[in-house]
């Protein structure tokens, strides 16, 4: 069923319900579970597209428009898989390191979960998301337009602790991260980034990793592209040069109007986006309506938010949620009474380097239509007078 | 400072700030080297064993024709064409494959090797995977279709995009307004 219909019914139901009175039980209620689940009214859930005959090759999306506060559900996280989910038994999963290291050594979970251990709040984005974008072609709700962003609380070890076991040499200058996924996925990352803030993560929000996020082992490079957090880790091999692998090359760079390619495009731009009201969803009345979304920079903080009601003619800052959090999601609140005429509402974040978020005409300006990654211009909803909000760019 | 020596002080840094807990187990020079997969530019990690064109035909048609097409054109978004497109990244319709797109022929054999044929990757033989890499170089005219691919010649095959790839660390966007190109 699509979303707006699914709205309708649900709304249809509240109006039913608020007719009929609330009964308190006077019988016991359930009994308990070992493992909680949600409510069953409740739906939420990630639109998935397999881009192959193969299962599980594809990617699904989170339902941002109906995700609380900054933390994405570990079951609505985004994924994207190059050949699958791959079921690894987490009692013989090793990690082997290897390269330019002074004792090549293999770790297994256990010897990873001794090490002292740390968690961040950070979001990963797909490096590919909103990719129709570029050409043209807007998905008509923010879950198909930005879904391919999640932000989670990741527990695991510092990179940098474990390396001192191996002694990494000092002329190492990438690190080759190879997943034990059926493609082996392999990319290159280098060493600024490995020593700065990587993380070895078995841990997500609370658990384990789920399997669709790299059970029991993966890289996470807080602010990169989703693609170098490298799921199912299995080597990191210490070297001088890139491996130069294919999601490094015929993927995940950028084709630029002048026919060359951005390569080793890591870093996730300033991005915001309104996830209510937005695409697919209908204000019910005239009056006050929270203006809600998110904001996130893989340059460290977001500084502002900026929300215009007007078609862009003027700004005004948005909320944000405290505590702000460098790379990870930021949440922020605008109030608007909507007059009941037609408009389009807008969010245009800046971050702590003084980074404003592009508009799309300025982003195709020097990306051009056929980038394919890090598209992360302003996306304005516009809003009919019958209070449908529908996707504009 | 230069970029370089403000990465050594940060390695050394790290090799002393922490000391080891002597956690993990060594590992053999045999598990290296069975799970060292991946091929470098300059040919480290290549194998031993050759192929062309000529044989690697009978291997495509047998393993990769029934997605990529009988000569590599690809069938649809998901089985992407490996060849043609060469000269077209600066047009408008730019056709990405390994004959216009890929810098390094050696991606080719790595990729082939470690993720191809989708459906039971790593079955192909060291041989095998020499032939397919020569044929799909041969598809796009870069080799000669008697041409040996081995551990010496394929790192030397010139890529017509081996230039075609640029590395700023700045954002593109940042760059265009500050006028810089």
């Amino acid at each position: 069923m699509k979303a707006p219909r699914r709205k309708f019914l649900a709304l249809s139901a509240a109006l039913t319900a608020s007719c009929k009175k609330a009964e308190v039980p006077s019988e016991s209620g359930a009994h308990m579970r070992p493992y909680g689940e949600r409510a069953p009214q409740e739906q939420s859930v990630r639109i998935i597209r397999e881009l192959s005959k193969s299962p599980g090759t594809g990617s699904s999306r989170t339902p941002l428009h109906e995700i609380y506060g900054i933390i994405t559900p570990s079951a609505l996280h985004f994924e994207r898989h190059h050949a699958g989910v791959p079921a690894i038994d987490p009692a013989t999963h090793r990690l082997l390191i290897h390269g330019l290291v002074d004792r090549p050594l293999s770790f297994s979970l256990a010897d990873l979960k001794s090490f002292p251990s740390l968690s961040r709040i950070c979001f990963l984005e797909c490096g590919g998301n909103s990719v129709g974008d570029y050409s043209g072609n807007h998905q008509p709700t923010v879950q198909g337009s930005h879904g391919l962003l999640s932000c989670s609380e990741w527990t695991g070890v510092k990179l940098s602790r474990v390396l001192a076991e191996v002694g990494v040499q000092p002329d190492a200058q990438w690190m080759i991260a190879e997943g034990a996924d059926a493609s082996m996925m392999t990319r290159s990352i280098p060493m600024e980034k490995v020593l700065h803030d990587a993380m070895l993560v078995y841990g997500q929000n609370g658990e384990a990793l789920r399997p669709e996020q790299g059970y029991p082992l993966r890289l996470i490079l807080p602010g990169w592209e989703g693609n170098t957090n490298v799921k199912w880790l299995r080597r990191l091999e210490f070297t001088r040069e890139p491996a130069q692998s294919a999601k490094e090359t015929a993927n995940y760079t950028e084709l630029l109007p002048n026919g060359q390619a951005r390569q080793f495009s890591f870093v996730m731009d300033a991005r915001s986006v309104i996830t209510s009201p937005s695409g697919g969803m209908k204000l019910a009345r005239k009056g006050f309506h929270e203006i809600t979304g998110f904001a996130w920079t893989g340059h460290g903080k977001i500084a502002q938010v900026e929300v215009s009601v007007d078609n862009g003619q003027t700004w005004a800052l948005a909320e944000l949620q405290e505590p702000v959090l460098s790379l990870a999601l930021v949440r922020f609140r605008f109030p608007w009474r909507w007059d009941g005429a037609e408009t389009r509402i807008m969010s245009r974040c800046t971050d702590e380097t003084g980074y404003v978020q592009p508009t799309h005409d300025e982003l195709l300006s020097v990306y051009g239509p056929n980038a394919g990654y890090h598209y992360h211009a302003i996306r304005p909803w516009r809003v009919l007078p019958s209070g449908e909000v529908v996707s504009h760019v | 400072m230069s970029k370089a020596a403000l990465l050594l002080l940060l390695v050394l840094a790290v090799r002393a700030q922490d000391k080891p807990l002597g956690l993990g187990r060594p590992a053999t020079a045999a598990e290296i080297a069975e799970a060292a997969l991946t091929v470098f530019p300059d040919g480290r990690g290549l194998p031993s064993g050759s192929g062309t064109a000529a044989r690697g035909r009978a291997v495509y048609q047998a393993q990769c024709a029934s997605c990529h097409n009988d000569n590599g054109e690809g069938r649809d978004a998901q089985y992407p064409a490996l060849k043609g497109g060469i000269g077209s990244l600066a047009t408008r319709s730019p056709r990405k494959t390994v004959g216009s797109y890929w810098p390094y022929a050696t991606t080719v054999f790595d990729y082939i090797r470690r993720s191809m044929p989708f459906d039971h990757p790593r079955s192909l033989t060291a041989d095998e995977v020499y032939s397919v890499t020569a044929f799909v170089l041969f598809l796009n005219g870069i080799v000669a279709e008697t041409a040996e691919m081995n551990a010496k010649t394929l790192p030397a095959v010139k890529m017509p995009n081996r230039h075609g790839f640029i590395r700023h660390d700045e954002s593109p966007v940042s760059r265009a307004r500050r006028g810089t190109k």
